[in-house]
């Protein structure tokens, strides 16, 4: 197990630095620098800068040199634990981000959570009570699910909360909450928010969900040991969630590995269109403002992410199937 | 009983005699929803092939004193005949907040017609044609049967645009990881070895790539100066540089087990080239689930693209898609006022769900195990 766990842990390093190198190329393609965004800004506004000026900041911030060093130069301050300078706000990128990365990660666990709670006993129902009504409706409210975008589901429900219900559902906190310092009511403000983005965000997950839980469930259902139990006079609630919904459970921990990066990167578009303080809409600024060091933070951050969201479910998989660890 | 065995038998051979094609459609139309959802999508790509014949009107075609018309509902008979018309628009500016405000007017009635003549085109961009499927009789009148958008401009023209668009989108973006797949992955798993250790870890690095961030970077580094079609090519590669790997696994697999099979060894045998081998040998017997599979992989395209063009970093305007339309409904004033901008979106999941259907039909028709 701890062989499996430090292989995984090894190779975490190699594929940062592959990644590195790709977040770089991808910030630094497109023509100009932020300098050039800069300018234009400031004579869409009336004034400009000398090219002195210009020359002073480009060599400031080192936007002078060619790409190698400039990556290498990045890649020293990275692992230095420093994220650089905002060239847009003028603020170090770690503060910018440091800000919002705890509310980015309580809202994808808590959307996270959400999704297995809603998931698991909807498709536990649905295979016990196969061809039921209720079994037809979640089948049906699965394909709709996986169907509608995460943003036209927000768009939707936005929109029936302020034309039919006259409220604002954007944002996660009340208004006079939002610059209190973190406490006990703040946090309760926080769950009072939390709940639509995250299900807005869980949907399409908590659909693909429910239906591998269905499907696995009638596989065991439908084995042998089951009627064996059945047979013996077990009681049936007792019986389904003792064994079948136990083997059932195997293929649902492996999706973790692709569903909480999912979940990272989905919350980009929602915490956009419902205007969350989230690292999704700070990303998309610094993008189309070529705050390059920003972007690039951003865009690690999330590769981290998404690495360490595999590492965590094939850690969780290994731990309850012995037949990977064996392997491993 | 002599006439129900001979009626088996004959039924029996006419299985055993049908081409695997043949056996895979006799499956898929017990599938009612998957055949209804594959009507859909025919509708949906004719669509495609001449969107002006279906628009009423010339989707740029803006008017700031006809922005936020409602839906004209099309009512087919007049009087117990068969006369369609839409009823008419009556606006009245609201003394307070100086808004149009419009109201329907069923005793104004505006004739249309089916194939009538209107605005010139060019059928598939070479035969030019002035008819349109539906339209007011008279060439002067506008209608706007899903109503009009912030501009004036014809929602439902717009719309028949942007089903171009996002649909040709998903078809191309899947068509490119399906080329990509099958060669990396019939290269990984036909010849093994070093090949097959790059083009894995390559597929490895770029599954745990972050999908969406990792997009719109890409998005967002184009030249602000591209033509609307270079951008529309761009995208797709987008799209289908990380789209691909799924598949590429899948083949690969599949050929890793093809490739100790007998009747690949016999082809070699006999002398066939590794050209033929995998093209008239391998390749067919897992095609059809390539196709299922790539059925699927087309409505994940659509939803993508229409996301970034939503959030601005994908298609642009001018050109229309699914997306760059719903961007007309991101602020939820305009949409309290004008719920209607958000049809595009139902369509995507019209769309979305007809894709689902089908590809789930053709998995389950092409897997010559299932009963």
């Amino acid at each position: 197990m701890t062989r499996f766990i430090l292989q995984r842990l090894m190779l975490l390093p190699l594929l940062m630095i592959a990644f590195s190198i790709l977040v770089f190329a991808i910030v630094q393609a497109p023509p100009g620098d932020f300098l050039t965004s800069y300018t234009a800004t400031l004579a869409s506004s009336g004034s400009s800068v000398s090219a002195e000026q210009l020359e002073a900041l480009r060599r400031q911030y080192g936007l002078d040199q060619p790409l190698a060093v400039q990556y290498l130069r990045w890649m020293q301050q990275l692992l230095q634990g420093d994220l650089g300078l905002s060239l847009e706000y003028q603020r170090p990128n770690a503060e910018l981000i440091g800000e919002v990365l705890v509310l980015t990660l309580v809202l994808a666990l808590f959307s996270f959570v959400l999704t297995w709670a809603i998931a698991v006993p909807a498709g536990i129902y649905s295979a016990t009570h196969q061809r039921s009504v209720v079994d037809y409706i979640l089948t049906v409210l699965n394909y709709i699910g996986v169907a509608t975008p995460n943003f036209m589901l927000a768009l939707v429900l936005m929109w029936v909360a302020f034309a039919y219900l006259g409220i604002g559902v954007t944002g996660l906190f009340s208004a006079d909450m939002v610059a209190e310092p973190w406490g006990w009511p703040k946090f309760i403000d926080l769950l009072k928010h939390i709940w639509l983005p995250a299900l807005v965000l869980g949907i399409a997950g908590t659909a693909r969900l429910t239906r591998v839980m269905r499907a696995n469930l009638l596989d065991e259902l439908n084995k042998p040991y089951v009627m064996t139990a059945r047979a013996k006079g077990m009681s049936e609630w007792k019986l389904v969630l003792r064994y079948p919904v136990r083997l059932a459970f195997n293929p649902l921990v492996s999706t973790i590995g692709w569903y909480l990066p999912q979940l990272f990167s989905g919350s980009l578009i929602v915490a956009t269109v419902m205007n969350l303080p989230n690292i999704g809409p700070l990303l998309l600024r610094a993008l189309v403002n070529q705050d390059m060091y920003l972007a690039g933070a951003i865009l690690l951050i999330y590769c981290l992410l998404t690495i360490v969201g595999t590492l965590l479910s094939d850690i969780l998989l290994a731990w309850l199937d012995p037949r990977i660890r064996m392997d491993g | 009983m002599a006439i129900a065995s001979a009626t088996n038998s004959a039924a029996e051979e006419r299985i055993s005699v049908a081409s695997n094609w043949t056996l895979v459609w006799w499956r898929f139309k017990k599938h009612k929803l998957a055949l209804i959802s594959a009507g859909i999508l025919a509708v949906l790509y004719a669509i495609v092939l001449c969107p002006d014949f279906f628009s009423t009107q010339d989707p740029e075609r803006t008017d700031a004193r006809q922005a936020f018309i409602p839906i004209q509902g099309i009512h087919f008979f007049d009087d117990g005949r068969f006369d369609p018309w839409v009823p008419g628009i009556v606006g009245k500016r609201n003394p307070v907040t100086l808004r149009m405000e419009w109201q329907i007017d069923p005793s104004k009635k505006t004739r249309v017609g089916f194939f009538v003549t209107g605005k010139a085109y060019r059928f598939l961009g070479l035969v030019p044609m002035s008819t349109h499927l539906i339209g007011p009789r008279d060439a002067n009148d506008r209608i706007f049967l899903l109503g009009s958008d912030r501009l004036g401009r014809d929602q439902w023209s717009r719309i028949m645009h942007g089903t171009q668009t996002s649909m040709t989108i998903g078809l191309v973006a899947v068509t490119l990881s399906v080329i990509l797949g099958v060669v990396l992955g019939g290269i990984s798993g036909y010849y093994g070895g070093w090949p097959d250790q790059v083009i894995q870890r390559l597929i490895e690095l770029l599954q745990s790539v972050p999908t969406i961030p990792i997009w719109l970077a890409l998005s967002a580094a184009l030249p602000r100066d591209w033509t609307p079609t270079q951008v529309f090519f761009a995208i797709t590669v987008i799209l289908s540089l990380i789209g691909w790997t799924t598949l590429g696994r899948e083949v690969r697999g599949r050929f890793l087990a093809l490739r100790e099979e007998d009747f690949v060894l016999a082809a070699d045998l006999a002398g066939a080239s590794q050209a033929r081998i995998i093209l008239r040998h391998m390749v067919p017997t897992f095609l059809s689930h390539i196709i299922a599979t790539s059925s699927l992989a087309i409505p994940v395209m659509i939803i993508n693209e229409t996301s970034l063009s939503f959030l601005g970093l994908g298609i642009r305007p001018p050109a229309i898609s699914w997306g760059v339309l719903l961007q007309e409904a991101q602020n939820i004033q305009t949409l309290a006022l004008a719920p209607w901008l958000l049809i595009p979106g139902l369509l995507v999941i019209v769309a979305v769900l007809a894709f689902n259907l089908v590809g789930d039909g053709l998995r389950d028709a092409s897997d010559p195990y299932s009963k």
